[in-house]
């Protein structure tokens, strides 16, 4: 995989500058519908985890986060690769839109929602790459079968459709597909919900290979505590469209402050 | 003193029919939409597409900008997969000859205006012609984005990255770009564009071709264009170049070995013969051929 060592250089050269800044965003339907009063800052190569429980405002956050829904107040700034201060939302949809399919990743809870069904595995790999103006079949081709090497799906099923993988291999398909074009920030909405346990262990190392091979910086969403303190080096608590605690995941798990936060933890089954 | 033509379309008139059959207030809207469509070539101008007296896949939105364009002194020609002597050719031939007693001809070159459907006329166009093309589906994103929303944002945006995955598909699948027919084009660099059902054959035939090229759609209510002198590229790969069709037979009745073939069954033994799919480009040679 050629691309790794650029994206390694490149990111190790700023590494005290934030990657990505959130100043008191807000984007409320209701009364504490949604999120409200955000803020913190991603560093490369960090793994942020939002927890909390189901209409806490987690996935409304994503979305705003990830330039698909434009906040009521706030600003988001993005560094970019040449290192030039992106602000989101005063930027044109062209250029949002430029960023999501480049440098950025939006792995979806349902891997339905972000494949093509309609066309093949090699095809969704390649679509990326086909954007940014690859215009060479034979570079493609190569491109997708490393991919599925790196997601361990059999090179054979290649030209095979998506919809006749199991709902594994499509979640880790839908990761190749966001990590083809090297990607320094992925977003990930609940990427092991719908799994089965023992295919949720090998999908969450998986990710947790390839977020440190390819030193990418994550935002990921779960209610799943345990997908958290594995992959997560930072966690934020939500509830009611607050965030009402933040810090270290071990710090947050072991030793919770806020009530809320103490509830969720002990809530959690010890086996 | 009347012409023959001012003659026929004050018969027209008092059958109850205005000059080609729309009214004069769609065909104001029907121009300013192809001005539009002109003004910024491969773009896809809406319209209020009318009720024609025939079913809608039969050439409705064709008829609509040719009957919009048309004036008393053009001459008209119309093919229907080349042929100017197919039902669908015949009946809208005889259909603007009677609203409109404009003359017709099957020759190319006597030809202002050229409705079809599948092809462009192997004769070279010249400057003042028309061609007016009958679209069934405009938007060439809809194959890979069924979201008539989202394909619109794509076309705004200059996000074409998934007309490559459709070849992609056909590569992977039948080891080269199997698309035959409406096959995807660039329009001055700019948009992606359907060029309705020509085969590609057809296609470099589109590119800084000296007539105005107008697509209608009727069903889906859409008019392009292409200007005259156009840049018109189609799509393709670096290792997997555009290439039109190619035949190892000749045209049967004219010997012609660059044309667009039919082929054809003769016999109820399965006998098969190629023949051009433009007849008057045929018929044309053979008479050139007579006369040597």
């Amino acid at each position: 995989m050629a691309a790794l060592p650029s994206i390694m250089e490149t990111t190790a050269t700023v590494p005290d500058q934030p990657l990505l800044s959130v100043e008191n965003i807000s984007r409320l339907f209701g009364p504490e519908k949604g999120c409200q009063g955000v803020s913190f800052d991603l560093y490369p190569g960090e793994v942020l985890g939002i927890v909390g429980e189901s209409g806490s405002g987690k996935s409304t956050l994503l979305s705003v986060l990830s330039g698909r829904s434009q906040p009521q107040d706030g600003v988001i700034t993005y560094r970019g690769q040449q290192g030039e201060i992106i602000d989101l939302y005063s930027s044109s949809e062209a250029e949002r839109r430029t960023l999501l399919r480049t440098e950025w990743g939006f792995v979806e809870q349902n891997p339905r929602d972000g494949l093509r069904m309609g066309v093949s595995a090699g095809a969704n790999i390649g679509e990326r790459l086909m954007a940014q103006g690859v215009r060479n079949y034979g570079v493609l081709r190569q491109e997708a079968l490393d991919w599925l090497q790196h997601v361990e799906i059999d090179a054979n099923r290649i030209d095979d459709l998506p919809r006749t993988f199991s709902g594994g291999m499509q979640q880790r398909l839908q990761i190749a597909r966001n990590l083809v074009s090297s990607p320094r920030l992925v977003f990930m909405d609940e990427p092991t919900g719908g799994l089965d346990v023992s295919v949720q262990a090998r999908l969450l190392d998986l990710l947790r290979r390839l977020v440190r091979e390819l030193d990418l910086a994550v935002v990921i969403v779960t209610h799943d505590l345990a997908v958290a303190r594995l992959l997560a080096d930072r966690l934020m608590v939500m509830r009611r469209s607050r965030v009402v605690e933040s810090g270290l995941t071990d710090q947050i798990l072991d030793d919770p402050q806020h009530p809320y936060t103490q509830l969720l933890v002990s809530s959690v089954l010890q086996p | 003193m009347m012409t023959e033509s001012e003659k026929q379309v004050q018969q027209g008139l008092t059958e109850g029919y205005n000059f080609a059959y729309l009214d004069e207030q769609t065909k104001r809207m029907i121009r300013r939409g192809l001005l539009k469509a002109v003004a910024i070539p491969g773009y896809q101008v809406p319209f209020g597409g009318r009720e024609m007296p025939l079913p809608y896949g039969w050439g409705t939105g064709g008829m609509q900008v040719t009957a919009a364009v048309l004036g008393e002194q053009d001459v008209l020609k119309v093919i229907d997969q080349g042929a100017d002597d197919t039902t669908n050719a015949v009946s809208i031939r005889r259909f603007f000859s009677r609203t409109a007693g404009v003359q017709t001809t099957e020759r190319t070159e006597a030809a202002t205006i050229i409705q079809t459907r599948h092809r462009i006329p192997e004769a070279e166009l010249k400057k003042d012609q028309i061609m007016v093309y009958q679209v069934p589906i405009p938007e060439p994103l809809r194959f890979i984005e069924p979201s008539d929303s989202e394909t619109k944002t794509m076309h705004a945006l200059n996000d074409y990255g998934v007309m490559h995955v459709k070849l992609y598909e056909d590569i992977a699948k039948y080891g080269h770009i199997a698309t035959a027919y409406a096959y995807p084009v660039l329009v001055d660099d700019r948009y992606v564009m359907d060029p309705s059902p020509i085969p590609k054959f057809d296609n470099p035939k589109l590119d800084v071709s000296p007539a105005l090229m107008l697509f209608g759609a009727g069903r889906e209510k859409r008019l392009y264009a292409v200007p005259p002198y156009t840049r018109v590229s189609s799509l393709d790969f670096d290792d997997h170049p555009f290439e039109i069709q190619k035949w190892d037979h000749s045209c049967a009745i004219c010997g012609s070995d660059h044309s667009y073939l039919d082929e054809i069954i003769v016999d109820d033994s399965g006998t098969r013969e190629f023949v051009c799919s433009d007849t008057d480009y045929c018929n044309q040679r053979v008479a050139q051929q007579e006369k040597q």
